[in-house]
C-alpha cells in the first residue's frame, strides 16, 4: 500500500511582504497545511524562471512564489518584472505538461497572515487533487 | 566534506514554542549526519547569551567556518547571530538563519509533519551555507537634515525635539496651520489641562525655531533615494499672502467684503462661519491668513474691491496672482506624523448623525465646550436649546464588525471628559453608553471613579438606534436612545436632548496613497506598520522612515509625545552616527561573459547600472543598488550576480529543500 | 417589456390576494409579463427554517432549481419572507459545503437541476431599477387625493442582503409613491419589525408592535401606511380594532400595498387592485378612491 500523497510545494517569498505575511502567519497562531517550504529572496523580481524550473526538476509537486501587491513592491516595480515572467513560464511549463495550478504567483502583504493560510490551504488541496508531478521523459530531470 | 568546509548547526528550542511542536533532538541528530556538519546541537534559546557563547565556543573548538541557527525569523534575529558569529571569529556572512518557529511550529498541529518540515529546511541551509562567500558591509552617510511630515502634536514634538538637538528639520502640514487635532480640542484627560495651553507654546516655539523650517499648506509630493540620502519634492499650495511679508494683524481679514462670515469653518467642524480669507484659529502658526479661492469674490468675479489689499496697505503681503511652489530638499530621514481621521459617523445611520440635527460628533462637541470655539464655550444645541439632558454614545466606528473592528483606545476617556465639561457648563444629566470602559492609563481609572461621584450615569450596552419616534408623551420632542441595559437585562428607552457621538480614530483617507509615497507598509486595518510591534514600534521596514502617532495606531496625547520623542531618537542616533551600514546584497556585473546586450540597465528603478557604449559592457554601482535582484534574474547570460543570493546558493537551498536523504 | 417567473408564495394565495391582484395589474399597465413557476412549493419560511433550517433550504432550494429548468432566471418574489429566504438559500449554498451538498442531494434526487444561476427579484426593486421613478411620473392618470402614507418596509426586505434598498433608510418606495404623486412622510420605525408570527403566538407582544408602528404613523401626520410585505399588511390592518379597544385610542388607518396605490395611480381598476379587500380604515378608502365602481362592502 503505496503512502498518501502528500505535496511537495517550493515557495519562493519576498522578504518584505509575503515571507513577514507568513512571519505574521506564525505570530497570529494561524495554522496551514505543512506542506510548503520557505526559500526567501528580497524581491519576487529576483526569481529567476531557472528556480522553479530547478523546483519541478528537483521532484517540487508545485512552486508558489509570493510577492508584494501591485504598488507595493519595496522595490518599486520588482514585482511587475515577477509578473511578466510568471506569465511566459507559465505558458512554457503548460507546453511542457506541467499542469498551470502547479504554478502560482500571489501577491500577499506582510498583514495578510490569513490570506497566505488561505493561499497555501488552496494550493495544497488542488495539488494533493492532481496528484504527484510525473515529468515526461523528454525533459531531462535536472 | 574534503572541501574544509565545517559547518555547525544550532536548533533552538525557543522554551516550548518550538520544541512543544518540532521534535528538536530529531532534527539536531539529523543535521549532524548531514555533510559539512561537524557539530549539531539543540539548545533551549539560542539568542540568549550562553546560546550565543555557544556557537562562539564551538568555533573555536570544531574550527567551524559556517554557522546555521534553526529558529524564528531572521527578521527578529538574523543580525544577532551574524554577530555572534563574527564575535567568534568568522566573516558574518558565513552565517544562514532557518525559521522553523513562525514558519513550522506554530503553524502547524501535526508534530510529525512540522519536524519533517524543519529537517527539510536545516538540510537546505546546510547546503547553501557551504556556499557563502566572505562579503562586507557596506556604508551609507547619513545627511543631517529630517523630514517630519504631519504637524500635529505628534510633528510639533518630534520637531522641537530635533531642532532643540541642533538638527535640521523640514517640518510639512497640510493645513494652513499645524496645531493637528489637539488644537480643537478643549481640555485633555484625565488631568483636564487645556489644550489650547500646553499646546500653544510648543507651536510657537516651532515658529521661533532658527532650526525647523516650517511649511504649512504644503504637502509631499515625491520622496526618492534611501536611508541617508532622500530627496524630496514639497508642493506648496498658494496662500495668496506673502509669508515673510505679513505680519499677522489680521486687518485684511476683518476689511474683506464679507462684512458676515458666510464660509463653513472646516475648523470649527462647521458650527461657525469664516470669511473667504481668514486664519482657521487665533492661535494659528504661522500666524499668516489663507485666501481660499473657492469663495473670494476676487477669484470667481475678478470684481472685487479688494478691501483686503487697501488693509493691508504699504506692508503688499497680498498677492492674489500667487502661484504653487515647489521646494526639493533632501534629508536622511524622514518621520511620518500624519495622524488619524474622526470615523465618519454617517456610516452608523442608526445613530442619526445628519438626520436628526442634535446628534453631535465628539469633535463638534469639542468645539462647543471650547471657550475659543463658535459658542464661547456655551453648550447651545442646533435648534437653540440647551441640553438638559445628553446622551454619549461610545464605540461608534470602533469595536464593530460593519466598520472598524480595533478599539480606538481614546474615546472611553474622552467621553468622561466631554460628560465632565458638558455637565460643568450646563448641569444637564448626562448618560454613557458603553461596551466595556477601558480606563488603562496613569489617573485614568480615578477619572473614571470622580465622574461616577459627579453623578454622571453609566449604562453598559450597545446602543441599538437613535430614534425621534415617541412612544408617550413623555418622549416628544426628544431623541430617545434604545439600548439594552445588560446590567439590569431589559430594554430602556432613554429621552435626551442631545446625541453625542465617541466616533472612533481611523487611518486617514490617503493613508494608502501616502505609505506608497514613502514605501511604507500598512496593517490590515490601515495604520502604517511598525517594524516590530514591541521592539522597533517606531521604526518602518523602510530604513530612515519612522512613525509617530496615531498614523501607527489610535493612541491618546501622551503616548503620541512619547513616541515622537522615540522617533526622533531614533533619526537622531542615525545622523549622529553619521552612517549607516547595509545589507552586503548589491548585484554585481561578471564583465567577462557581459555581453552587452543592455537588458538589465532599465530595469533598475534606482538607475544603478549603466551601460557603455564604448566597451558594451554593464556595471552596477554598489552606492546606488538596493538589492532587490531584478536585473540578476533578467541578464540574459546570467553574467549579473547577487551577493548573499548567489544564483548557485538559491539553487542549493531548492535543491536541499527536496533532496531527501 | 421584460417578462419575470413569477413565486407568488403561501400568503399571496390566502391573507395576501390583495397584493397578488394588484401586483398583477400593475404589472399588466407597465407591460411586464408574469409566468407563474410551475408546481411551486413553500419557500421555507417561518417554522420551516426554525425547526430545520437544512429542510428549509432544500425546500427554498427546489423553487430556485424549478425557475432555472424554466429557463427564465428571473424569479419575482413579492413576499418578503419569501424573497429573504430565496436569497439566504442561495447565499448559505454558496458559503457552506455542507448545505450545499445536502440541497444538491435532494435535488438531484429528483431529477431537478442545480439551484444557481437564477436571479431573486422584489417588486420594489424591479419597479424602481427596471421601471423607474421617470416612467411611473409619465405614466400617472390619476391625481391622488388622499392624505399622506407612511412607507412601511418592514424588517426582511432590507436586511440583510440590503439589495433592494438600504438597510437602516430605505427610500425607494418613497421615491416611486411620490412619483406617483402621492405624498409620504418619514418616519424612524419603517424598518422596525410589525410583530411577525408573534401575532399569533405571544399576542399581545406582536399587536404592541403593530401600535407602535401605526401610532408612531400617524403621529408623524400619515393618513395611510403602505408596505411591501403580505405579513406586514395583514399584521398592521387587522388589529387594528383590538388596538382601539384596549388603548382607547381612535386608530383607524388603512393599511395599502404600494402595488395597490401605485396601480390606482396608473388608472387601474379599483377592484382590480383589490382595494375593497382592507379592513382598516374603509371609510377613508371610500373616500380616497371615491369612484363609483368601488364597492366596499361591510
Amino acid at each position: 500500500m503505496p503512502e498518501a500523497f502528500e505535496p511537495r510545494i517550493v515557495a519562493i517569498f519576498c522578504n518584505w511582504c509575503t515571507y513577514l505575511a507568513a512571519d505574521l502567519a506564525g505570530t497570529s497562531r494561524l495554522k496551514y497545511a505543512p506542506n510548503i517550504r520557505v526559500v526567501r529572496v528580497m524581491c519576487s523580481g529576483r526569481v529567476d524562471p531557472q528556480f522553479v524550473l530547478d523546483a519541478f526538476a528537483s521532484g517540487a509537486d508545485g512552486v508558489l512564489l509570493g510577492g508584494c501587491h501591485p504598488g507595493d513592491c519595496h522595490y518599486q516595480e520588482g514585482n511587475y518584472k515577477a509578473l511578466r515572467r510568471y506569465h511566459l513560464l507559465r505558458h512554457m511549463l503548460e507546453q511542457m505538461g506541467i499542469e498551470p495550478e502547479r504554478f502560482r504567483l500571489e501577491w500577499i502583504s506582510a498583514s495578510e497572515g490569513e490570506r497566505l493560510r488561505v493561499t497555501v490551504d488552496d494550493m495544497v488541496a488542488r495539488i494533493r487533487a492532481l496528484g504527484p508531478l510525473r515529468l515526461p521523459e523528454e525533459v531531462p530531470a535536472s | 566534506m574534503d572541501n574544509g568546509i565545517r559547518i555547525g548547526v544550532y536548533t533552538c528550542h525557543c522554551g516550548t514554542n518550538i520544541a512543544g511542536i518540532v521534535d528538536v533532538r530529531n532534527v539536531a541528530e539529523y543535521a549532524a549526519g548531514l555533510p559539512g556538519v561537524a557539530v549539531s546541537r539543540e539548545y533551549k534559546y539560542m539568542c540568549s547569551d550562553p546560546g550565543q557563547e555557544l556557537i562562539q565556543q564551538d568555533i573555536r573548538e570544531y574550527a567551524l567556518n559556517r554557522v546555521v541557527v534553526a529558529s524564528c525569523s531572521p527578521h527578529l534575529h538574523e543580525q544577532t547571530f551574524r554577530t555572534a558569529v563574527a564575535g567568534g571569529g568568522l566573516n558574518p556572512f558565513w552565517f544562514h538563519m532557518v525559521n522553523i518557529r513562525e514558519h513550522a511550529s506554530w503553524v502547524h498541529l501535526d508534530k510529525a509533519a512540522a519536524t519533517a518540515k524543519a529537517r527539510d529546511l536545516v538540510r537546505a541551509a546546510v547546503r547553501r551555507v557551504a556556499l557563502h562567500r566572505s562579503l562586507e558591509k557596506g556604508r551609507v552617510k547619513i545627511h543631517p537634515d529630517v523630514l517630519i511630515v504631519g504637524g500635529g502634536i505628534a510633528g510639533i514634538h518630534a520637531a522641537l525635539t530635533l531642532a532643540n538637538a541642533g538638527k535640521h528639520v523640514y517640518l510639512v502640514e497640510r493645513e494652513p496651520s499645524i496645531g493637528g487635532h489637539m488644537a480643537k480640542f478643549d481640555k485633555t484627560f484625565p488631568t483636564l489641562d487645556c489644550a489650547a495651553c500646553i499646546l500653544t507654546p510648543k507651536m510657537s516655539a516651532v515658529r521661533a525655531h532658527r532650526n525647523i523650517t516650517l511649511w504649512s499648506y504644503s504637502e509631499v509630493t515625491t520622496v526618492e533615494g534611501y536611508v541617508g540620502n532622500y530627496q524630496v519634492t514639497v508642493r506648496r499650495r498658494p496662500r495668496y499672502i506673502d509669508e515673510s511679508l505679513c505680519s499677522g494683524c489680521l486687518e485684511c481679514v476683518e476689511a474683506c467684503v464679507f462684512k458676515q462670515a458666510k464660509v463653513t469653518d472646516e475648523f470649527n467642524m462647521g458650527l461657525s462661519k469664516r470669511k473667504p480669507i481668514y486664519i482657521p484659529f487665533p492661535q494659528a502658526v504661522p500666524q499668516v491668513p489663507v485666501v481660499d479661492p473657492e469663495t473670494c469674490i476676487q477669484f470667481k468675479s475678478g470684481k472685487c474691491k479688494k478691501t483686503c489689499m487697501d488693509a493691508c496697505g504699504e506692508r503688499h503681503a497680498i498677492d492674489l496672482e500667487m502661484k504653487e511652489a515647489t521646494e526639493r530638499i533632501e534629508v536622511g530621514s524622514i518621520i511620518l506624523s500624519t495622524g488619524f481621521q474622526a470615523f465618519d459617523a454617517r456610516r452608523t445611520p442608526e445613530y442619526g448623525y445628519g438626520t436628526y440635527p442634535n446628534v453631535y460628533t465628539a469633535l463638534e462637541v469639542e468645539r462647543l465646550v471650547n471657550a475659543s470655539g463658535p459658542t464661547g464655550g456655551e453648550v447651545v444645541l442646533r435648534d437653540g436649546r440647551h441640553p438638559r439632558t445628553v446622551g454619549i454614545i461610545h464605540c461608534v466606528g470602533s469595536r464593530d464588525e460593519k466598520t472598524n473592528r480595533w478599539c480606538s483606545r481614546v474615546c472611553c476617556m474622552y467621553s468622561l471628559k466631554l460628560a465632565h465639561l458638558i455637565k460643568e457648563h450646563t448641569e444637564a444629566e448626562i448618560f454613557n453608553f458603553y461596551i466595556d470602559m477601558r480606563t488603562p492609563g496613569k489617573g485614568f481609572e480615578e477619572f473614571y471613579q470622580k465622574l461616577r461621584e459627579e453623578g454622571v450615569h453609566f449604562i453598559r450596552g450597545r446602543v441599538a438606534e437613535v430614534t425621534d419616534w415617541a412612544l408617550d408623551p413623555s418622549e416628544e420632542g426628544s431623541l430617545v436612545i434604545r439600548v439594552e441595559d445588560t446590567l439590569a437585562a431589559f430594554v430602556r428607552r432613554i429621552p435626551v436632548d442631545m446625541v453625542v457621538l465617541a466616533t472612533g480614530l481611523e487611518p486617514r483617507s490617503d493613508a494608502q496613497e501616502v505609505r506608497r509615497r514613502f514605501n511604507v507598509s500598512c496593517s490590515t486595518e490601515g495604520f502604517f506598520l511598525e517594524r516590530h510591534p514591541k521592539l522597533a514600534p517606531v521604526s518602518t521596514f523602510t530604513e530612515g522612515i519612522f512613525l509617530a502617532g496615531a498614523c501607527q495606531a489610535p493612541k491618546d496625547i501622551p503616548d503620541t509625545v512619547a513616541q515622537a520623542g522615540a522617533a526622533a531618537a531614533e533619526a537622531l542616533a542615525l545622523i549622529d552616527a553619521g552612517f549607516i551600514e547595509t545589507e552586503p546584497n548589491t548585484a554585481y556585473v561578471n564583465e567577462e561573459s557581459c555581453s552587452g546586450c543592455g537588458t538589465c540597465a532599465p530595469l533598475c528603478p534606482y538607475g544603478a547600472i549603466t551601460y557603455s557604449e564604448e566597451v558594451r559592457k554593464a556595471a552596477i554601482n554598489q552606492a546606488k543598488c538596493k538589492g532587490c535582484g531584478t536585473c540578476v534574474a533578467a541578464c540574459p547570460s546570467g553574467s549579473i550576480a547577487q551577493n548573499l543570493f548567489e544564483d548557485d546558493e538559491i539553487f542549493a537551498e531548492i535543491e536541499g529543500i527536496l533532496s531527501y536523504a | 417589456m421584460s417578462a419575470f417567473t413569477y413565486f407568488p408564495g403561501c400568503s399571496l394565495r390566502g391573507t395576501g390576494v390583495a397584493y397578488d391582484e394588484s401586483l398583477r395589474t400593475l404589472l399588466k399597465v407597465l407591460g411586464i409579463a408574469l409566468e407563474e413557476l410551475d408546481d411551486w412549493n413553500c419557500c421555507g419560511a417561518t417554522s420551516y427554517m426554525a425547526i430545520d433550517e437544512g429542510s428549509a433550504f432544500v425546500l427554498s432550494g427546489r423553487n430556485l432549481s424549478l425557475a432555472r429548468e424554466k429557463g427564465n432566471h428571473e424569479l419575482l418574489a413579492p413576499c418578503a419572507a419569501c424573497y429573504l429566504v430565496l436569497r439566504k438559500t442561495q447565499d448559505y449554498v454558496g458559503r457552506y459545503p455542507a448545505i450545499a451538498e445536502q440541497v444538491g442531494q435532494a435535488l438531484s434526487a429528483s431529477g431537478l437541476p442545480p439551484l444557481d444561476g437564477v436571479r431573486v427579484r422584489h417588486p420594489l426593486e424591479v419597479l424602481y431599477n427596471d421601471v423607474g421613478t421617470e416612467r411611473i411620473r409619465k405614466s400617472v392618470k390619476r391625481k391622488w387625493a388622499g392624505g399622506k402614507v407612511a412607507c412601511y418596509y418592514g424588517c426582511q426586505l432590507v436586511r440583510p442582503f440590503a439589495e433592494v434598498d438600504r438597510a437602516h433608510d430605505p427610500t425607494r418606495m418613497d421615491e416611486l409613491l411620490r412619483a406617483a404623486g402621492i405624498p409620504t412622510v418619514d418616519y424612524a420605525l419603517k424598518t422596525k419589525c410589525c410583530g411577525g408570527s408573534l401575532t399569533g403566538t405571544i399576542h399581545d407582544v406582536g399587536v404592541r408592535l403593530n401600535y407602535i408602528i401605526l401610532k408612531e404613523a400617524v403621529r408623524k401626520g400619515a393618513a395611510a401606511l403602505a408596505t411591501v410585505c403580505p405579513l406586514c399588511q395583514h399584521n398592521l390592518d387587522v388589529y387594528q380594532r383590538e388596538i382601539r379597544r384596549s388603548t382607547g385610542e381612535k386608530l383607524d388607518v388603512p393599511v395599502f400595498y404600494f402595488t395597490q396605490l401605485l396601480g390606482w395611480a396608473l388608472g387601474s381598476d379599483p377592484d382590480a387592485l383589490g382595494l375593497k379587500r382592507q379592513v382598516s380604515g374603509r371609510r377613508l378608502v371610500r373616500e380616497w378612491f371615491a369612484e363609483r365602481e368601488v364597492a366596499v362592502h361591510g
